[in-house]
C-alpha cells in the first residue's frame, strides 16, 4: 500500500498561531478510493491540518502534494479549483435558495445562445434536472429541486451539502464533522451517503469525534496528538479503546515509537511521558 | 428513486394554506386589495382612472428608490441615504443644466454618476471595510445632505418663481404623458415598471441575483461555496446608487424643479416601508421586487386615500410610521430564523 503514490499528501506541516503551535510537523496521506478519518482530542491539530488541506489556512512550513506535485492553496477557492471540496459541520447552505440553486451556487449554468451570453440568463431547468439526477444517484430522497433548503430537515440539508461537494470535487471531498449538528437518524443517512460517495470513486477525508462512526466508515484512521500524527491505524488492526488510548497519549502510537527510537529532531519538544 | 428513503414531510391542508400565504407577494397583494377596497368605499373618486394614475405618479419616485433599497435589504443591509443621495443627484442635474450650461444629457449623466459614486462609497465601506450598513448610510445620508446644500447654496433650481419653462425638456421627460382611454399616464410610471421588470430579471434569472440572495441569507456559507460576497455587496450598493440617480431624474420630472430640501423625510421611510410591506425580510435573503412594487403602491394608496378622505398630512406620517412597524413585526414573526 505504501508503494502507491498518495493522491493527496502533506509533509511536515507547521502552523503557529502566535506562540501556540497548532501543527508541529504533521504528515498526512490520502490514497484513491478510500476514506481516511482524522481523529484527535481538542487542540490536537486536526482541524488546522484539514484547513491547510482545504486552503482555509496557509501553513507556515511544510509541503502539500496533489498527485505527487507540490501545490499551494492560498484560499478555499484555490483548493476548490484543484478539485478539493469541503463540507462543513454547520450546514453551509443558503437556506432560502432552492436545492438546485444550492448545488450550483457559485457555479451556475447559463443558457446557451444570446439569452445566456448577452442577458446572462440562467439555465434553471438544466440545473434542476442535473441536480435531481445527481441527488438520485446518491440516493438522497427529496421531492422537488425547487423547494427552499430551509424546508428540509437538517439531515437532508447536510445531504445537499455533501451532494454539492460530491458533484464538484474532482479529486477529494473533505467532511469536517459532517454529522455534528444532526440527530441519530439523520446522522445515519449522512454516513451512508458518505460511503456511497466513496464507492463512486471519490476519496473522502472525514473529521469526526464519534469513534463508532469513524470505525465504521474509515479505511484508515490517522490519529493526531499535540500537532503531530502519532499513528495510522485501521479498524482491523486496532480496537476503539486502543485508538482512544493513542489519541489521549495513554499508549504511544507506532509512529511515535519510531520517532523515539530515532531520537526526536532537535527542534521538537520531547514527547511527554504517558 | 430509492424507496427506502422515507418521504420527507407530509403536507396537510393547513400547511398548504400556510405555504400559499407565505408565498412571496401574496400577502402584500391581499393587503393592497384590502386597502384599495377600504378607500373605494370611503371615496368614490378613489377608483377612477385619473386618480389611480395620480397614485402611480406619486409612487414612481419612491418605487424606483425602493428597488435599490430592496437590493440592499436582501443582503441584510439597510440604506438610509436613499433620499438625500437622490436629492444630491437632483441638484447636480438641475444646477449643471441651468447654471453651468451643460447639455441636458450631460447634466443628467453627471447627476446619475454622482449617485453612483455615493453607491460606491456605501458599497466600499460595507463590503471592503466591513462597516455596518446602518452606520455607513447614516453617515452618507448626512454627507449627501450637506453637499446638496453646499452645492446649491440652498437655492432651488430654477431659482425664483420663473416656472418650469427654464428647465430643459429632457429633464422633464418622465413627466410627459400619453393617454389610454381617458387617463393620462406619464412616461415615468412606465419607466418605473420597466425598471422593476429589469430588477426582477436580474434577481431571478441571473447568477448575480442568486448570489445577492445567498449573500444575504448566509454570507459565510456563500463565501465558502465560492460566491464572491464582497463583490456582490459592492455591486448591490452601486446598482442602488444608479436607481437613486434615476429616481432623481423622475423627481425633477414630477416636481419640475431641483429642490435641496427634497428627499429628507418621506422618501427614506417610504422606501423602507415599501420594501418591508412587500414582504422582503430585514434579515436578508428573502423577498422579491414584485412585492416591493406592491408595497410601494400600498404606501402610495395610503397617502392618496388619506388625502382624499380629508386626513391631514401630519396624520399620514403617523400612519406610515405605524405601517412600517406593523410590517416589520410581521416579518419578525414569520421569518424568524429557523434551525
Amino acid at each position: 500500500m505504501s508503494e502507491r503514490q498518495p493522491l493527496l499528501e502533506a509533509r511536515g506541516i507547521v502552523k503557529r498561531f502566535g506562540h501556540v503551535v497548532a501543527l508541529d510537523g504533521a504528515d498526512f496521506e490520502l490514497y484513491a478510493d478510500e476514506i481516511v478519518a482524522v481523529i484527535g482530542d481538542n487542540g490536537a491539530g486536526k482541524s488546522t491540518l484539514i484547513k491547510s488541506l482545504s486552503g482555509a489556512l496557509q501553513p507556515d512550513r511544510g509541503e502539500i502534494r496533489l498527485d505527487g506535485r507540490p501545490v499551494r492553496f492560498r484560499s478555499p477557492g484555490d483548493a476548490r479549483r484543484a478539485g478539493i471540496e469541503t463540507v462543513y459541520q454547520d450546514l453551509a447552505v443558503a437556506p432560502s435558495l432552492d436545492i438546485a440553486s444550492n448545488i450550483f451556487l457559485g457555479r451556475e449554468a447559463r443558457r446557451r445562445g444570446p439569452l445566456g451570453r448577452a442577458l446572462r440568463m440562467l439555465a434553471k431547468r438544466t440545473m434542476r434536472r442535473e441536480a435531481a439526477r445527481h441527488l438520485q444517484e446518491l440516493e438522497i430522497g427529496v421531492q422537488s429541486m425547487s423547494q427552499p433548503v430551509e424546508n428540509l430537515s437538517g439531515g437532508q440539508r447536510q445531504g445537499v451539502a455533501v451532494a454539492r461537494a460530491a458533484k464538484w470535487a474532482q479529486r477529494v471531498a473533505i467532511m469536517d464533522e459532517p454529522t455534528a449538528a444532526l440527530g441519530v437518524k439523520e446522522t445515519r443517512q449522512v454516513l451512508d451517503l458518505i460511503l456511497r460517495v466513496r464507492d463512486r470513486g471519490l476519496p473522502v477525508i472525514l473529521i469526526s469525534h464519534d469513534m463508532p462512526h469513524v470505525f465504521e466508515l474509515a479505511d484508515r484512521i490517522q490519529i493526531m496528538r499535540l500537532g503531530k500524527r502519532v499513528a495510522v491505524v485501521t479498524p482491523q488492526s486496532h480496537t476503539m479503546p486502543e485508538a482512544v488510548a493513542i489519541m489521549t497519549g495513554a499508549t504511544r502510537g507506532e509512529l511515535e515509537q519510531a520517532l523515539v527510537a530515532e531520537g526526536p529532531p532537535a527542534d521538537l519538544p520531547a514527547a511527554d511521558d504517558a | 428513486m430509492d424507496t427506502s428513503v422515507q418521504p420527507l414531510w407530509e403536507r396537510s391542508a393547513v400547511q398548504q394554506i400556510r405555504r400559499f400565504l407565505a408565498a412571496p407577494a401574496v400577502g402584500p397583494l391581499l393587503a393592497l386589495l384590502l386597502t384599495m377596497a377600504f378607500f373605494s368605499l370611503k371615496s368614490e373618486r378613489f377608483l377612477q382612472g385619473p386618480n389611480l394614475s395620480l397614485v402611480l405618479q406619486q409612487v414612481m419616485v419612491v418605487g424606483v428608490l425602493a428597488i435599490g433599497q430592496t437590493l440592499v435589504i436582501l443582503t441584510a443591509g439597510i440604506d438610509l441615504s436613499v433620499g438625500t443621495v437622490m436629492a444630491f443627484g437632483q441638484i447636480v442635474m438641475t444646477k449643471l443644466a441651468i447654471d453651468s450650461g451643460y447639455s441636458p444629457a450631460t447634466a443628467i449623466l453627471l447627476g446619475i454618476l454622482a449617485c453612483v459614486v455615493f453607491g460606491m462609497l456605501n458599497g466600499g465601506l460595507v463590503a471592503v471595510v466591513r462597516l455596518p450598513a446602518f452606520i455607513v448610510t447614516l453617515g452618507t445620508l448626512n454627507i449627501a445632505f450637506a453637499l446638496t446644500h453646499i452645492y446649491s447654496n440652498d437655492l432651488t433650481y430654477p431659482p425664483g418663481e420663473s416656472g418650469a419653462s427654464s428647465l430643459p425638456s429632457a429633464l422633464l421627460f418622465f413627466g410627459r404623458t400619453f393617454t389610454i382611454g381617458h387617463t393620462d399616464i406619464t412616461y415615468g410610471v412606465v419607466f418605473m415598471f420597466v425598471l422593476f421588470a429589469l430588477a426582477w430579471f436580474a434577481l431571478t434569472q441571473t447568477a448575480w441575483g442568486r448570489h445577492v440572495y445567498a449573500t444575504g441569507d448566509d454570507p459565510e456559507a456563500s463565501r465558502l461555496t465560492g460566491v464572491k460576497t464582497g463583490r456582490v455587496l459592492f455591486s448591490v450598493y452601486v446598482v442602488a446608487g444608479l436607481m437613486y440617480g434615476l429616481a432623481a431624474w423622475l423627481l425633477i420630472s414630477r416636481t419640475e424643479l431641483g429642490d435641496p430640501n427634497a428627499g429628507q423625510t418621506t422618501e427614506n421611510l417610504d422606501s423602507i416601508t415599501a420594501v418591508v410591506l412587500g414582504g422582503t425580510s430585514l434579515f436578508g435573503g428573502r423577498g422579491t421586487v414584485i412585492g416591493t412594487l406592491i408595497g410601494a403602491i400600498i404606501v402610495g394608496v395610503f397617502r392618496n386615500g388619506l388625502t382624499l378622505i380629508g386626513v391631514e398630512v401630519i396624520y399620514q406620517y403617523l400612519v406610515t410610521g405605524v405601517l412600517v412597524i406593523l410590517a416589520v413585526s410581521v416579518d419578525q414573526l414569520t421569518h424568524r430564523r429557523r434551525l
